[in-house]
């Protein structure tokens, strides 16, 4: 087996930033710190048995989600993976409606038939998590071609893992929305694992992501995905170029799970030494430092993180206090009429 | 006025029909819009409507249908073709795993109108894998419905009510009818998905067939009738979800015999569920076993010889129901 030799972690984006206003900036770090609440209570109830099943949390990559979300605007389109939560909650969707679906209760987003891998919400743009690695790339390309045939100017944002770009579906959107130009931002989250097996060990190229680009015609983008200001600067340059008539991107971005896969699972499997290197660079505390250093006053930071901490609180109540789904709702919207009759 | 058409023709007129009817209806697939399709099946389209909604496509068999489903999603009406069937393999994630499952996981907030069209089936001797018969690998998964018409007239108002509905469906047309002809009324053709016909009365034994079966099924009744005085009722299925158990199991409860005929290998073929709902609700009506003539459980061979040989022909049926009703 080829020895882990994972990139180290890149150096932080440079402090002075200014083409992100400062509402754009604290809109960053409120999003930051409720996907953090929000996925550190995930994971307690997992281990105290509420959240059944599995889940994979965004734990130290939220910037990502923030960056992204940040620079879309309402109507616009989003797909997730399994790894959603963070990317959901950033779309504006209600955290009960959230948390109540990883409790599988009627109040979720998906009514407790989806779970924790496949939240959705399409009122708020967020078209679905997709548990099958790769699938929802050629599903979000076909997002952005019914906006393109639409007219209606809206980009799909599509979030996907390192271990993504190994498969043929990765390849096939990549060329399908390059070819028909289309409006579509394609991010991949490079987290430096798959599940237990590195992305470097199983991997023709460094960048699995940005530097397949140019087979596709598209530029080599990696950003520093633990910093909020990096990441939302690429996605607004890239979302632009999409909302004009520009086509597609793909962006790499540079992270790391705090955590293992799911589940409980510890991730020691990865070195020490490159652990400890990643959770010296949590997107958290360096961006609310970075603003620090800007002039945002502690209580500012402090208020954001109170209240961040009461919705997540709120939340976990309306979800523990959630009513089970009905059993009849295990026979509804198989198919458009409602219902699951395959016969007459 | 009625016309003779042929099953090629039949599908692009039921394209263009929707296609004019319906501005968010667009069509996508490999070799489809400038040369008209392998099997010329949609020659004319691209002249018609323009190549922004009939389009070329890299050979990409998931991107084609995850473009179709994610444009499904969010307002257009997608028409995709997989060339052969058999393709549907390469792209099986896409359409069991996610267009299939997505509205049911999101609680019915996603709608998915989109229709699949593919050439399968066997009898052109194109060998083991341009030939399956593979309508049985869609019925198996919930959130498909599955259609095969087996004339052009039926393939026309099929199609449409395929187009109009609000779930995904499956269009199987069997590529070895593409040359055959059929009467089309004239005017705008809309049938209604989920419903069998029954395409000639009888009285001893009801055999139901699907696609390229169905006239050989036909041609057996006339043979059994002639030959063995045997009056063969025929139902053609033409659409296996949703299935028209009302007009199977009243033929079968009035004719007491059953058998069906597929093209699919032998286990799990869609007769297995036809005659299983059969042996369930309509037992104490039978005066013969349930009995199913499909292919064997093998790969089609490619030599016209053997092909058909193991393809359900004329004279199997003949003599697999003249022995039922013996
Ligand atoms: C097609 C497919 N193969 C395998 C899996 C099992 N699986 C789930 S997550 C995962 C690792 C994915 O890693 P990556 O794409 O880097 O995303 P991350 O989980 O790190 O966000 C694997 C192998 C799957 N869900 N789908």
């Amino acid at each position: 087996m080829a020895t882990t030799t994972p990139p180290a972690a890149p150096a932080g984006s440079a402090t002075d930033v200014p083409s992100i206003d400062r509402d754009t900036r604290l809109a960053l770090y409120r999003q930051l710190v409720r996907l953090r609440r929000f996925e550190e209570r995930a994971y307690r109830l997992f281990q105290e048995g509420l959240v059944k099943g599995t889940s994979h949390l965004s734990l130290g990559m939220e910037a990502i989600a923030a960056g992204v979300a940040e620079a879309l605007r309402e109507g616009d389109y989003t797909f997730a993976t399994y790894r959603g939560h963070a990317h959901t909650l950033a779309r504006g969707v209600p955290m009960e409606g959230v948390m109540a679906e990883l409790l599988g209760r009627a109040n979720g987003v998906c009514g407790g038939k989806g779970g924790s891998m496949h939240l959705t919400s399409v009122e708020h743009g967020v078209m679905g998590s997709y548990a099958i690695i790769g699938a929802h790339l050629p599903i979000a390309t076909g997002a952005a071609w019914s906006s393109q045939l639409r007219g209606t100017e809206q980009v799909t944002a599509c979030f996907f893992g390192d271990g993504a770009t190994n498969i043929g579906a990765f390849h096939e959107a990549l060329n399908f929305a390059a070819i028909w130009d289309l409006p579509v931002v394609f991010v991949c989250e490079n987290n430096l694992w798959m599940e237990y097996t590195a992305i470097a060990d199983v991997t023709a190229v460094e960048h699995p992501a940005a530097d397949r680009a140019a087979s596709y015609g598209l530029e080599r983008i990696i950003v520093d995905g633990n910093d909020p200001d990096a990441v939302h600067l690429e996605a607004r340059r890239a979302v632009d170029k999409a909302r004009t008539g520009g086509g597609p991107s793909l962006i790499e971005a540079l992270t790391y799970r705090h955590g293992g896969h799911s589940r409980a699972d510890p991730g020691d499997y990865r070195p020490k030494e490159e652990v400890e290197a990643w959770l010296a660079r949590d997107p958290v505390p360096m961006y609310r430092q970075r603003l620090l250093d800007q002039g945002v006053a502690a209580d500012d930071l402090d208020a954001i993180e109170t209240q961040a901490q009461e919705a997540v609180d709120a939340a976990t109540q309306a979800a523990r206090n959630g009513p089970v789904p009905d059993i009849d709702s295990a026979f509804t919207d198989v198919w458009a009429d409602g219902g699951s009759s395959w016969r007459n | 006025m009625a016309e003779l058409i042929t099953y090629r023709e039949a599908v692009s007129r039921a394209i263009a029909q929707e296609m004019r009817r319906d501005e968010s209806v667009v069509f996508l697939g490999e070799d489809v819009a400038a040369a008209g399709g392998v099997f010329k099946a949609t020659k004319g389209l691209l002249d018609e409507f323009g190549g922004v909604r009939v389009r070329d496509t890299p050979i990409s068999e998931e991107a084609i249908l995850g473009a179709a489903m994610g444009a499904a999603m969010t307002g257009m009406r997608p028409i995709a073709e997989i060339m052969f069937s058999d393709f549907l393999a390469t792209c099986w994630d896409i359409v069991a795993v996610e267009i299939a499952k997505t509205r049911y996981m999101t609680a019915g907030q996603t709608n998915l109108p989109l229709v699949i069209r593919t050439a399968n089936g066997g009898g052109l001797r194109f060998g083991a894998q341009h030939s399956q018969a593979v309508e049985n690998w869609a019925m198996m998964i919930p959130g498909l419905k599955v259609v095969a018409p087996s004339n052009p007239a039926d393939l026309i108002g099929l199609f449409a009510a395929a187009v109009r509905s609000d779930d995904p469906v499956m269009f199987f047309e069997q590529k070895s009818l593409y040359p055959t002809k059929g009467e089309i009324p004239a005017g705008e053709i809309v049938d209604e998905l989920g419903t069998a016909k029954v395409v000639r009365k009888g009285d001893d034994v009801t055999v139901v067939a699907l696609a390229s079966m169905v006239p050989r099924a036909v041609d057996a009744a006339e043979r059994l009738q002639s030959e063995h005085g045997i009056s063969a009722e025929v139902i053609d299925v033409r659409s296996l979800v949703p299935l028209d158990t009302r007009t199977i199991l009243s033929s079968v409860s009035r004719t007491s015999r059953l058998a069906t005929v597929e093209e699919n290998p032998r286990l799990c073929g869609w007769g297995a569920e036809v005659v299983s709902i059969a042996g369930e609700e309509c037992f104490w009506d039978l005066d013969a076993p349930l009995t199913r003539i499909t292919t064997p459980h093998i790969p089609l061979p490619s030599s016209d010889s053997l092909e058909d040989e193991v393809l359900p022909s004329v004279q199997r049926i003949v003599e697999t129901v003249a022995k039922m009703t013996g």
